[in-house]
């Protein structure tokens, strides 16, 4: 065999000489391989930023919501679905032994006035306990207390979304709003939290007294939700037992019968999510990577069209004393050549496309050095697969009938 | 003195689905370093059949090919690619040069291919064989940048570049005009004065009358074997076809 320096250079030759086909050839490789890494990427981004959240939210946390049920075989009708009510968490502040925090969740939303401006938030009816379930912070002023609760204050806790909206750079602490026309005093600012894993902003909230939001706002018996922190990680599963017999005995539910409430703890609701990101990653990344297959099939066709349109060049090549396997060679170099310089392309692509996603969308791209690597490979392995057969062709020909080509 | 071509019994039959096409019926055929031959006859009558046989371009269906006394009808297909890099030069009627590919580097390409080094400084070589067919100025056009005798002289100067025993040439005139063939004549006539061995196929009388010696086919068979004692200079020709006209503009 020749020197593969010189095959690779008379293979760079004949690339640079048929630039449009040489670049149409790559393209399936390189939006194959840019695609492959950005969809991975995306998917291993969102998976992360779920993983940041379960920490951010306290690995303790149980929630309680209600559910539809039918006692008997028969539905109780609408009124039932929502039933949880402020003693069922009053029950579990006092019985459950395995529980440390208990917070009532009472939702609502709506306008809210103040210092001339107005804004449209979700308001939350919590307990003083809240902050503690949730892991989150006050960063100046003061959350309201056990007796807030009892007297049902008109106080409230914003998020600094909300303070940006209302107040800008005024200082919020003591502040009077209107929220659906009931007056509140603003006693605190919470921290900032940021984004969640679906993108909402969690900073656009106002926090106030259960009690208060349900008699001056939603003005509904029922409460949406109970959030509880278990004693420690391990007990998490006792205290869901607990929880859950506390409340059947409060709902007066006969054994046998099934729960009208739904007890979860965190890591089982983002194990869920993580569960469907990995699976959204991996059919994302199935979906690149028949794209990637395509380009190298796409590879095929052009070496092959390539072979015949250059039956006469093969021809002279083998006239001046070519051997068949200098031809092989010579094709098969082309053919990788293309495919990994096409890889190239498509991983500098991809590194752009996540700088602008990261930059300027809320999408967040991670990209792992693994899939580089692996989709880099794939692009070579495609290279030599796809350009063997045509380059095979190209050597087995007999010298006069190349010459003799139309 | 040994022939550098020595040729006995040799047939080529094609198969044309059912049918068989007996191109060569027992040609024999010896030639001597230096000659400059020419075949001549019909169309059909075997002539590119036989020349791309001594090329080493295809492989006879019977009967014995010596080449520098190597019997090639015995080598592989590997062997055969090496001896048509050092043994032989080819020059096609259609030029076969490759296009979007600078006449240096058309002639270079045989080069690229010397597997025993044989040629030491192959870009010098290829310039000095462009000098030989006088083409220097031409060196870095490409095939659509030149004329047709310019392209089949980058052609001859690519058949030349490995040194080769001999220098064979398909009706190497068949696509160009008179004058343009004279000259290309003359050019072949010049390398055969330096000692190169030359073939040329050719159905054309008055460009045998260039050689020194020509064979007649017909039918896959050699009907006469003809010496010249006087062949016509191209040269000449050309220098006297050029008062001609220069007559024709006063
Ligand atoms: N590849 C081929 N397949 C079938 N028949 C061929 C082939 N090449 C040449 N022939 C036949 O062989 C005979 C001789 O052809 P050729 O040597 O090309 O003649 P010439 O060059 O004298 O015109 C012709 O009858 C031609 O049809
Ligand atoms: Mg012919």
């Amino acid at each position: 065999m020749l020197q593969l320096s010189n095959l690779l250079k008379a293979s760079f030759k004949s690339i640079m000489k048929n630039r449009m086909r040489s670049l149409l050839t790559s393209l399936g490789i390189i939006i194959g391989v840019g695609a492959v890494i950005v969809m991975v990427g995306i998917g291993s981004g969102s998976q992360k930023r779920i993983a940041q959240e379960i920490s951010s939210m306290g690995s303790n946390m149980i929630v309680v919501f209600p559910s539809f049920s039918q006692r008997g075989g028969v539905s109780r009708g609408a009124g039932s679905f929502n039933r949880l009510t402020m003693d069922d968490a009053d029950a579990i502040r006092e019985e459950a032994t395995l529980v440390e925090h208990v917070s009532a969740i009472v939702m609502s939303a709506g306008q809210v006035i103040g210092n001339g401006n107005n804004w449209n938030t979700s308001i939350q009816g919590v307990d003083p306990d809240y902050l503690n379930i949730r892991m989150w912070n006050i960063a100046s002023g003061e959350f309201f207390s056990d007796r807030d609760i009892r007297s049902r204050k008109k106080v409230a806790v914003l998020g600094v979304t909300v303070v940006e909206n209302i107040f800008g750079d005024l200082d919020p602490i003591g502040q009077k709003i209107r929220i659906r026309n009931t007056p509140f005093r603003v006693i605190g600012v919470l921290e900032e939290k940021g984004q969640d894993a679906r993108g909402q902003d969690q900073d656009d909230i106002i926090l106030a007294p259960s009690t208060t939001v349900q008699s001056r706002l939603t003005g509904e018996r029922y409460i949406n939700m109970i959030n509880v922190s278990a004693v420690s990680l391990e007990s998490i599963s006792r205290a869901q037992e607990e929880v859950t017999a506390i409340l059947r005995r409060q709902h007066k539910i006969d054994y046998g019968q099934e729960n009208d409430f739904m007890v979860a703890n965190q890591t089982a609701i983002t194990e869920m999510a993580s569960e469907t990101s990995r699976i959204m990653t991996t059919l994302l990344g199935a979906v690149a990577a028949v794209s990637l297959v395509v380009g190298g099939i796409g590879i095929m066709n052009i070496m092959l069209v390539s072979v015949t349109e250059r039956t006469r060049e093969i021809g002279i090549r083998m006239s001046v004393g070519a051997r068949g396997r200098d031809i092989l060679t010579q094709f098969l170099l082309e053919s990788v050549v293309l495919s990994i310089s096409g890889g190239l392309i498509g991983i500098l692509l991809s590194i752009g496309i996540a700088f602008i996603l990261n930059t300027w969308t809320d999408i967040h791209v991670a990209i792992g050095t693994g899939i580089v690597l692996l989709s880099f490979t794939f692009a070579g392995t495609i290279g030599i697969f796809f350009g063997f057969y045509p380059a095979r062709k190209a050597a087995g020909l007999n010298p006069i009938d190349a010459l003799r080509y139309e | 003195m040994k022939p550098v071509i020595s040729i006995k019994e040799i047939t080529k039959i094609y198969h044309v689905g059912e049918i068989q096409v007996h191109a060569l019926r027992g040609v024999d055929l010896a030639v001597q370093s230096g000659e400059f031959l020419s075949i001549m006859g019909a169309s059909g009558s075997g002539k590119s059949t036989l020349m791309n046989v001594i090329g080493c371009l295809d492989v006879p269906t019977s009967g014995s090919y010596h080449l520098d006394d190597i019997d090639v009808s015995s080598l592989s297909r590997d062997a055969y690619a090496d001896i048509r890099n050092e043994k032989i030069g080819f020059v096609f009627q259609g030029f076969n040069l490759l296009p979007r590919t600078s006449a240096l580097e058309n002639v270079e390409l045989p080069l690229f291919y010397d597997r025993r080094h044989r040629i030491k400084n192959p870009q010098h070589a290829a310039r000095e064989a462009l000098e030989r067919v006088g083409l220097a100025d031409r060196m870095h056009h490409v095939p659509s940048q030149l004329s047709g005798g310019q392209q089949q002289r980058v052609a001859i100067a690519r058949a030349l570049v490995n040194q080769p025993s001999i220098l064979l040439a398909d009706e190497p005139t068949g696509n160009l005009d008179s004058r343009t063939s004279i000259e290309v004549m003359s050019v072949f006539q010049e390398l055969n004065g330096q000692g190169i061995t030359v073939l040329l196929v050719t159905h054309e009388e008055d460009i045998s009358q260039y050689t020194k010696r020509i064979v007649y086919m017909r039918d896959g068979h050699i009907l006469r074997d003809q010496k010249i004692e006087k062949p016509v200079s191209a040269r000449q020709d050309l220098e006297k076809k050029m008062e001609e006209a220069d007559a024709a503009a006063l």
